[in-house]
């Protein structure tokens, strides 16, 4: 991302645009990337209750991927799977 | 039409809130600032103001109720002192970091231990790298004038800084003297109304204020606060010259009494400049070519005038009302020799005196013994002892 100027910013460390804190990638700080076995998977959605960064897609009910942006790898959806269908990868 | 109350600089700084009619003040109690306050209560339980007046349990929280205010977007005011000066230390540095032109009345106290009430400049001198814009007032008429004229620095769309407008403990803050009043609709047409930059109660535009910002913006975000310093610097000059259409009076960064021909000078803040223009014109009638410089702004600290000033002058004496403790002398001392080294061509013996720590009088004998040694000085072209203290048993 380029870095802005001091002429180029709001003044004062202000945010002036609401909800951009979804422009910020948080995928940057991940070490180990949640890997979803969708064969395995029941979508019973215990994953997408607990992502603490609401990173866990649905559709349709259904678990459809990982918002790889925004995952900063913490591994509870790993932890929490009752079927043991999401393993944690290096990347 | 202006009429002449007998006021108090405490009771100048209220009446001058009076006729701002702020939407907020938050503000706690405290010698010798206290009757700022309490007179500004009584305005606002009178129908006086629309005010809302915030009673808070100390000044670290009417500091931060300010902040809050300001960011919401109501004009905001406040006034304090000494130890309350010092317990608001980290949210002075929130009120300027957001920029928020909050104004406050600084009534100058020594600060603890030992205790003591009365005025020096030590709170004010500590505040001086917070990013507040500091104006310090000779006596009642000016705070009355430095306290509308601050509303007009603060809010500038280009500056968007907090200003302190400073007087002396007790001797200017609980002194009654006949002070000018300008009338009320005048005022508020001088002042006009607050239009605040990103208020927070602006729902229809939201805004985040005080989100951490780290390596990659900090910097960025102070580089603009020295910068909206350096505008300050200079957009005072407009700030004076539309009071001066307004009122009438002439303000300046400096104020320079008997300086065209002076070979010897006293650079002094505050009350004591009073004095100081007494003791000139008694030493003028001796024959000895002494003036006065009258520091009103110190932040932004004004070195282009103040080397103008100075620049043919034979000796200097700079009077500190508070010591920096820095085993090298007082802060102003240290700003004005940095002025003078860096825009002058030739060194001016410059000697430094730190005097009325804790109330202690500044008389006519001891400016009159500065004036002298100053002369001294001027005389062998060689600064006796660089750091003096006048007025103490030592």
């Amino acid at each position: 991302m380029e870095l802005k100027n001091s002429r180029e910013i709001p003044i004062g460390g202000k945010i002036t645009k609401a909800g951009n804190a979804e422009e910020y990638n948080t995928g940057d700080w991940r070490t180990f990337k949640p890997v979803i076995d969708h064969g395995k998977c029941t979508n019973c959605l215990f994953c997408w209750m607990y992502c603490p960064d609401s990173s866990i897609l649905v559709k349709d009910g259904k678990v459809t991927d990982v918002d790889y942006k925004h995952c900063k790898g913490c591994g509870i959806c790993a932890e929490v799977c009752p079927r043991k269908c999401i393993k944690m990868e290096k990347g | 039409m202006t009429k002449i109350l007998p006021l108090t600089g405490d009771h100048a700084a209220a009446e001058s809130m009076r006729q701002i009619n702020p939407d907020v003040v938050a503000a706690y109690p405290i010698t010798p600032q206290t009757e700022i306050v309490m007179s500004f209560s009584q305005m606002a339980a009178n129908g006086l103001v629309d005010t809302e007046l915030i009673p808070v349990e100390s000044e670290h929280s009417a500091m931060s109720a300010c902040v809050g205010s300001s960011a919401a977007g109501a004009r905001t005011m406040t006034a304090t002192s000494s130890q309350g000066l010092a317990l608001m230390w980290e949210i002075l540095y929130v009120a300027s970091g957001l920029r928020l032109p909050i104004v406050m009345h600084t009534v100058n106290r020594a600060l603890s231990a030992p205790i003591n009430i009365h005025g020096d400049h030590s709170d004010g001198m500590g505040a001086r790298d917070s990013g507040w814009i500091q104006i310090y007032c000779e006596n009642g008429q000016e705070v009355y004038e430095m306290g509308l004229m601050a509303i007009r620095l603060a809010e500038h769309s280009d500056i968007l800084l907090p200003v302190m407008v400073c007087q002396d403990g007790f001797i200017t803050s609980h002194a009654i003297e006949g002070v000018s009043i300008l009338e009320d609709a005048d005022v508020k047409k001088y002042v006009g109304s607050y239009v605040p930059k990103d208020p927070l109660l602006d729902i229809s535009h939201p805004v985040t204020y005080g989100p951490i910002d780290l390596q990659d913006y900090y910097f960025e975000h102070r580089y603009q606060q020295a910068e909206a310093m350096r505008t300050a610097k200079k957009k005072l000059p407009e700030i004076f010259a539309e009071f001066n259409k307004f009122s009438g009076k002439k303000y300046d960064f400096i104020e320079k009494y008997k300086m065209d021909d002076a070979e010897v000078a006293v650079l002094a803040l505050s009350s004591t400049c009073g004095t100081t223009r007494y003791v000139v014109d008694e030493m003028r009638e001796k024959g000895i070519k002494v003036g006065m410089i009258k520091l009103t702004v110190f932040r932004p600290f004004p070195m282009e005038e103040i080397a103008a000033a100075c620049k043919n002058l034979k000796a200097l004496a700079v009077l500190d009302r508070a010591d920096s403790c820095a085993a090298q002398g007082g802060p102003v001392f240290n700003d004005v020799c940095t002025a003078n080294y860096t825009l002058l061509d030739k060194k001016i013996p410059t000697l430094n005196y730190i005097y009325g720590l804790g109330g202690r009088d500044i008389d006519e004998a001891q400016i009159r013994n500065i004036i002298n040694e100053t002369v001294e000085a001027a005389k062998t072209g060689k600064v006796k002892k660089l750091i003096n203290y006048s007025g103490v048993r030592i």
